[in-house]
């Protein structure tokens, strides 16, 4: 696969993309957030301090979801009062994104959906226990969480930064399928996919952890 | 491109300054502090205090925070640990929860009640809770139906170490448990979130091997929620072995059946005359039975209607004049009432003589019936036409089928312990009974409260 570079407006370094449909990235070395124009890249904002790293992906680190290798190339980070999540951004080997959230080693891989029947409850409708069917699959919501942006790393499939209070709906089957209702855009955006054990993602290149052989 | 995330550094407790270790890499929601009790914020690497409490109680963990063990094939490292408790009539029961960690697999739970161990993940999905046609509450997960157990509210007594929550000292939440040994789910409700989990019953002696701890595991007490019931009143194992011998007597009667030379010896026709004067027994001719010691059976065929006979007869040996006795009562009645014929009795009887030594043989017949009446009608006067006929060496069906029949009772006697041992499991859940029973506890099926 061919990887388009370009240089960073802010510190000239040059920006490798390992995804050529990326809008956004973030410069390895001044930590700018570039914002994809054509061929031109702009400095949206800066990578604040991110929190401490609790996750054992990072971005390099290589999967399979459903016989597809994916590499994980981007992620947003999160937190809310009982500390950070990872929503990873995904470029599988046939060309498409999806998303590795990583909340507590509770791992769900996901795709963006158009709703069926383009029909998403607004964010003053949600509430817990809420039933919403897709593709068949009856969802519960099971949890609504008011998350603060912390921030974003590598590439990803839109411009995102400078977020604040972000509002989540998590939904979940009787057998382990999940969506997320993300309310931080107008409309908000689906994600549908499923809930998965780490070992059935087959990860490599991960982080080590001190005194935790693998 | 690896990088190696380092073991995160031992803080101090703002409480009371005592040594606070970070066992779950940062991942942990809340901390307590061992000493003081004093649950931190895990999140800031302030440890702001989230609360403060004045435990009344201190209880030591049998998994020392810190140890590692190796269970359901991954590493696991006791970094929480918990006192729980229901109130149950004004009575405490505690139980304790080991939260485990991974740093790549993430949290899993130890519960552990009067010895009684369960090996407890958090299921990301909603179970369909119902009700079954057991009437019963039911939670359906993974393709088992699970019945509802008990719903109470758990409050937390003591806690030390790290949780992936905020934990709190003295806080309840209700928590539903449902059953299916030897799995429970449970259901446990705060106001923002149901959280489902699922629970697997170990042993103590796993928990002994996997995390080394000393000496042997106490006995549990009692009966377990979800302990499995003791391999020999599983379900099947009695079937089985009744089935085994079953067949193999099965096998014996057809084995004796095809080679019982079933030869008939001896048959005649005989005529009882009840009004005749004078002696009323007869002898029969002489038959030989042949071969060494087999049964012998002896069938009696008789023109009777609307009448009894009891024939008194003798099995004499023409050598030693040794002789078994037997004896039967034929009765036979038929008539029409209302327009529906009705009979009564047989006509024919049957008997076998087991055990009888081959040799010469002749029967000894005494037939008797109601003497005849002056003035009645021929009926019980007329005579009685009767056919004797000795087979030896007949195949025997009733013995087999009679043991078929006792080895039922050791299999119903073992269903009966398997059925006490559910009996004891239910009689602490809500209901007091198995499911598919009448509930005999005061407390109504709450098992599908969360629905909707």
């Amino acid at each position: 696969m061919s990887q388009p570079t370009a240089i960073c407006p802010n510190c000239g370094a040059e920006i490798r993309f390992r995804w050529p449909s990326a809008v956004q990235t973030t410069c390895e070395y001044c930590r700018s957030i570039l914002v994809r124009h054509d061929v031109n890249l702009e400095k949206v904002g800066q990578v604040a301090d991110l929190p401490p790293d609790i996750s054992p992906i990072q971005i390099g680190t290589e999967g399979v979801y459903r016989n597809t290798a994916f590499q994980v190339i981007g992620r947003i980070i999160y937190s809310h009062d009982i500390g950070a999540w990872n929503e990873w951004h995904l470029m599988f080997s046939n060309g498409t994104s999806g998303w590795l959230s990583d909340a507590q080693a509770e791992y769900a891989v996901s795709f963006l959906s158009q709703p069926e029947n383009g029909w998403l409850p607004a964010a003053n409708q949600v509430q817990l226990g809420m039933e919403y069917q897709q593709q068949g699959v009856r969802l519960y919501v099971t949890s609504l969480t008011q998350a603060n942006y912390e921030g974003v790393e590598g590439e990803l499939p839109f411009p995102y930064w400078d977020k604040e209070r972000c509002l989540f709906a998590d939904l979940r089957s009787a057998d382990g399928r999940f969506a997320t209702i993300d309310y931080t855009e107008e409309p908000p955006l689906l994600f549908l996919g499923e809930f998965l054990e780490f070992e059935a993602l087959r990860l490599a290149n991960l982080k080590e952890f001190e005194g935790w052989p693998r | 491109m690896s990088k190696i995330v380092p073991k995160p550094k031992a803080l101090n407790c703002p409480n009371c300054g005592s040594q606070i270790e970070l066992r779950a890499m940062g991942a942990a929601a809340s901390v307590v502090c061992a000493y003081c009790n004093t649950t931190l914020d895990a999140t800031n690497p302030q440890l702001t205090i989230l609360q403060k409490f004045e435990s009344r109680m201190k209880v030591e963990p049998v998994i020392p925070l810190g140890t590692r063990g190796t269970l359901k094939g991954s590493v696991w490292e006791a970094i929480g640990f918990q006192q729980r408790g229901i109130n149950v009539d004004g009575t405490n029961y505690f139980w304790r929860e080991y939260v485990l960690f991974n740093p790549y697999k993430g949290f899993r739970y130890l519960s552990e009640y009067e010895n009684h161990w369960n090996f407890i993940t958090s299921i990301p999905s909603r179970p369909v809770t119902g009700n079954s046609a057991v009437n019963r509450g039911t939670a359906s997960f993974g393709g088992t139906e699970y019945h509802h157990f008990q719903t109470a509210q758990a409050y937390t007594w003591f806690v030390i170490g790290e949780f992936p929550w905020q934990v709190k000292t003295g806080e309840g939440v209700q928590s539903m448990d449902y059953v299916a040994a030897p799995k429970m789910l449970s259901a446990e409700m705060t106001q923002n979130e149901v959280t489902w989990s699922q629970g697997e019953y170990v042993t103590g002696q796993e928990i002994w091997t996997a995390f080394k701890l000393p000496g042997t595991p106490p006995a549990p007490n009692g009966i377990f929620a979800n302990q499995p019931a003791p391999a020999v009143t599983g379900p099947g194992r009695p079937w089985l072995v009744f089935l085994a011998l079953a067949t193999l007597l099965f096998g014996m009667m057809i084995f004796f059946a095809a080679n019982s030379r079933k030869e008939q010896v001896f048959r005649q026709h005989f005529t009882f005359q009840p009004a005749a004067a004078g002696e009323k027994s007869l002898v029969t001719p002489v038959f030989e039975l042949k071969g060494g010691t087999g049964n012998v059976q002896i069938d009696l065929d008789t023109e009777m209607s609307n009448r009894w006979a009891y024939f008194a007869m003798a099995l004499i040996n023409e050598q030693t004049g040794d002789a078994i006795d037997f004896g039967r009562e034929v009765s036979y009645y038929a008539g029409v009432d209302d327009g529906e014929s009705w009979s009564e009795g047989d006509k024919h009887e049957d008997f076998i003589i087991p055990g009888v030594a081959g040799g010469r043989y002749y029967l000894r017949i005494e037939p008797e019936t109601d003497p005849p009446a002056p003035g009645v009608s021929a009926l019980t006067s007329s005579p009685i036409n009767y056919r004797v006929t000795v087979t030896r060496d007949v195949p025997f069906y009733f013995r087999y089928l009679l043991g078929i029949l006792l080895l039922f009772i050791p299999v119903l006697f073992m269903g009966r312990k398997g059925g006490n041992f559910e009996q004891t499991r239910w009689m602490e859940s809500d209901h007091g009974t198995p499911p598919g029973w009448p509930s005999q506890a005061g407390q109504s099926d709450s098992g599908d409260e969360d629905d909707e």
